[in-house]
């Protein structure tokens, strides 16, 4: 249906694009002058986006390239004669020995707050799409998380998981368990980060989960319930396959966020102790501006890295569609 | 054709995906660059890391009366500590320096390195009256980069009322020795020990100082049997239950609220608490931190230095030195470091300080035993070595590693 509306306009890009890309210069203009014309306006129009787009992105991600590849010490940082040094800052991540429990850390980080805020935002999406009573300003309450300032809900969860004066050792303790050093112990604090980011990440699941649930006809629904299936068929049937297309832009974004995620890390745990709770983010952080010395060449290898795992997985998503498309 | 324009379209969104990403991890140049120069030549650019000062403050009413004597404007901005190196930097390798930069003590020898600061002999300035020991955190390869504006340090703050409680007469607390058995008698009555900051930063180094340089320990030579011993008097104070486990997130503001709770006996802290020290409600006292074997340990030095950065007009140093000299001067520092709550960097004035307020004694003696950081030609390889430091720290308290394993560690990873 969607698809049918636009068609006529889409096209119609397709066929600017294509006298974009044919046209000759104004010299060589033929008796078409119209196009000419069209076209100047085009780019006029584009102009604005693109100087955006390559101010405020290409360039500082030609610059965070250019800082990886040269050996930056402060003198050469100021005086601007870095020499090149092709890859050497990545040599020097890549055999650091804080390089391996980061990439650990970065992979089980990202995959459990993602598979968490997923299965908790569809469950809650799934919930409120039952429309009973108050389900307007629960799910708005639901927002909260999202709206915080995240020094804020980090702060929040930095007391909270305090060993000594925090309210879940308090609480732990009414019920007679031993206290959990959550943040400064290396064995809880990765997962006390993880904990307090996957509250941070729901709600931006439910409301795409839940927008997308509400685009599914609910005529499918009596359909299937008229053929006998119960509630759980019906999620499994109908509401999952049909909610497949949001699932994967709701992923991918989530990728995207939880992979870069330094805020909540770093004023919880500062990544410790021990690097117990360092991630790519972080380490970049660290290498960079954690020291009276920064290390700007080594500091953008890893954020480099963290910007050619998103690529990737953002080709996937490209790829995995475009097979569904033709399909 | 639909396809094609639908696969356009998924592409730019999975590249705006990741334009956000980038973002994220982009240097952030450019953000330092505010308008050094100012208007006209008649205006000079200070920064500070002071931001708590507004306009009506009497540390920028003194930076104007200082303008005016030397006949020029001044333009003044305030940065967070931890920002202004960065800044510096940036703003360096735009040619955007502020004539006149107050930095904390520990960064003059990296923009010294970066050859961002002018030397003593380049512009002039007077530093003969300066305690030679904390002039010498703004030294290195034998050349001065600015002059110390004030200077604090750590000491113990004590509450004497948990102390009368557990029974501790304070003047036997003299080593470390009889420090932890304090602690212990403190446990037993039911309060708590002892809180400090030992946080994955600086201030987690800048903290486990006193101790390291109390054991005997050279910061060329992490591993040495002294620096394990340091670290195991506080490894073993967290193991006994002296020192709350909260101290691996601590920072010397946070453990100075936990301190300021009235539960706890002692606080490692610095001079810039005693103005807070006076609302705490409870009867305190200062000690300075005791070496391993009896006597006072070696403190690291903080504090800030006014420094005048290069500039590609030279003709600026003349009026620059001049505000410098304004801002250093016996009257006017006396005024800044009590507004500060830090101490002199000359005898002159420090004893002006002890006549207006005999409190300050204890500090002041701290202050003449303390050592810079960057001291004894280390300059920028402290920056390395402290990282290492605090990282050991971190390893031991939360029991990854033990304080040999740590600290051999630590030092394998300096050199």
């Amino acid at each position: 249906m969607n698809h049918t509306t636009q068609l006529p306009d889409r096209r119609s890009v397709c066929a600017r694009n294509g006298a974009a890309t044919a046209a000759p210069p104004p010299a060589h203009a033929r008796a078409r002058r119209r196009p000419t014309s069209q076209q100047w306006a085009a780019w006029a129009f584009l102009a604005p986006v693109t100087l955006y787009l390559v101010l405020f992105y290409a360039y500082p991600l030609y610059r965070n390239i250019d800082l990886s590849l040269r050996n930056y010490t402060v003198r050469s940082f100021v005086q601007g004669d870095a020499p090149f040094t092709g890859l050497a800052n990545y040599r020097t991540v890549f055999d650091d020995p804080t390089f391996a429990p980061a990439l650990l850390h970065t992979v089980v980080f990202t995959a459990v707050c993602l598979v968490f805020q997923y299965a908790i935002g569809l469950a809650l999406a799934v919930f409120f799409n039952q429309h009973f009573r108050l389900s307007a300003t629960l799910r708005a309450l639901f927002l909260v998380p999202w709206l915080l300032p995240l020094i804020v809900s980090a702060s929040t969860w930095s007391w909270m998981l305090n060993s000594d004066s925090g309210i879940v050792n308090a609480a732990l303790h009414t019920v007679g368990i031993d206290p959990v050093n959550w943040l400064t112990s290396p064995s809880w604090s990765l997962t006390s980060v993880i904990i307090a980011n996957i509250w941070i990440g729901v709600p931006f699941n439910l409301v795409l989960l839940y927008s997308g649930l509400q685009s599914i006809p609910a005529s499918l629904y009596e359909a299937a319930a008229l053929d006998g299936a119960n509630a759980w068929q019906r999620f499994r049937r109908v509401t999952f396959p049909l909610l497949r297309p949001v699932s994967a832009i709701t992923l991918l974004l989530g990728l995207v966020y939880t992979l870069k995620v330094f805020d909540i890390i770093w004023i919880t745990t500062k990544g410790g102790p021990a690097d117990s709770s360092t991630t790519f983010a972080t380490w970049s952080y660290q290498l960079g501006f954690g020291n009276l010395l920064p290390a700007f060449g080594p500091g953008a290898a890893v954020g480099n890295l963290l910007v050619v795992a998103a690529l990737v997985f953002g080709l996937i998503y490209v790829r995995v569609q475009r097979k569904q498309a033709s399909s | 054709m639909n396809s094609s324009a639908r696969q356009r379209r998924l592409t730019a969104a999975a590249l705006t995906a990741l334009a956000v990403a980038a973002s994220a991890t982009a240097c952030s140049s450019g953000s330092g660059s505010t308008d050094a120069k100012g208007a006209g030549s008649g205006t000079y650019t200070i920064w500070d890391p002071y931001p708590q000062f507004d306009k009506g403050s009497a540390w920028t009413k003194l930076l104007d009366k200082c303008g005016s004597q030397a006949g020029v404007k001044i333009e003044r901005t305030g940065f967070d500590t931890s920002d202004l190196a960065n800044k510096t930097l940036l703003a360096a390798q735009q040619g955007n320096s502020p004539d006149v930069l107050i930095v904390d003590n520990p960064v003059v020898s990296t923009l010294a390195e970066a050859g961002v600061l002018t030397t003593t002999d380049d512009n002039k300035l007077d530093t003969s009256k300066v305690d030679p020991n904390l002039l010498a955190a703004g030294q290195s390869g034998g050349k001065t980069y600015g002059t110390p504006i004030g200077a604090n340090t750590l000491a113990l703050y004590y509450n004497k009322e948990v102390l009368k409680e557990a029974g501790v007469d304070i003047a036997s607390v003299k080593d470390w020795k009889s420090l932890t058995a304090a602690l212990a008698k403190v446990k037993k009555a039911g309060k708590k020990g002892i809180t400090f900051s030992a946080i994955g930063t600086e201030e987690g180094s800048f903290q486990f100082l006193p101790w390291f340089w109390g054991a005997g320990a050279k910061l060329t030579e992490l591993d040495s049997a002294q620096a394990v011993s340091a670290l195991s008097l506080w490894k073993d104070w967290l193991k006994q239950g002296y020192a709350p486990n909260s101290v691996l997130n601590n920072t010397q503001t946070t453990s100075w609220q936990e301190f300021a709770s009235g539960d706890y006996a002692f606080s490692e802290n610095g001079t810039w608490q005693l103005a807070n020290a006076e609302k705490v409600g409870f009867e305190y006292g200062v000690l300075p931190i005791p070496g391993a074997g009896g006597g006072n340990a070696a403190a690291p030095t903080g504090g800030e230095f006014v420094t005048i950065p290069v500039q590609d007009d030279t003709g600026r140093y003349a009026t620059s030195q001049k505000l410098a000299t304004c801002l250093t001067s016996t009257d006017n520092l006396y005024d800044t470091d009590t507004t500060l709550s830090y101490v002199a960097p000359t005898s002159e004035v420090q004893d002006k300080q002890v006549a207006a307020n005999a409190e300050l004694k204890p500090w002041i003696d701290a202050v003449k035993s303390a050592k810079g950081r960057t001291s004894d030609d280390l300059g920028t390889t402290y920056p390395k070595i402290s990282e290492q430091m605090w990282k050991a720290v971190q390893s031991a308290l939360s029991g990854a590693e033990s304080p040999e394993e740590a600290l051999a560690k630590a030092q394998s990873a300096v050199k």
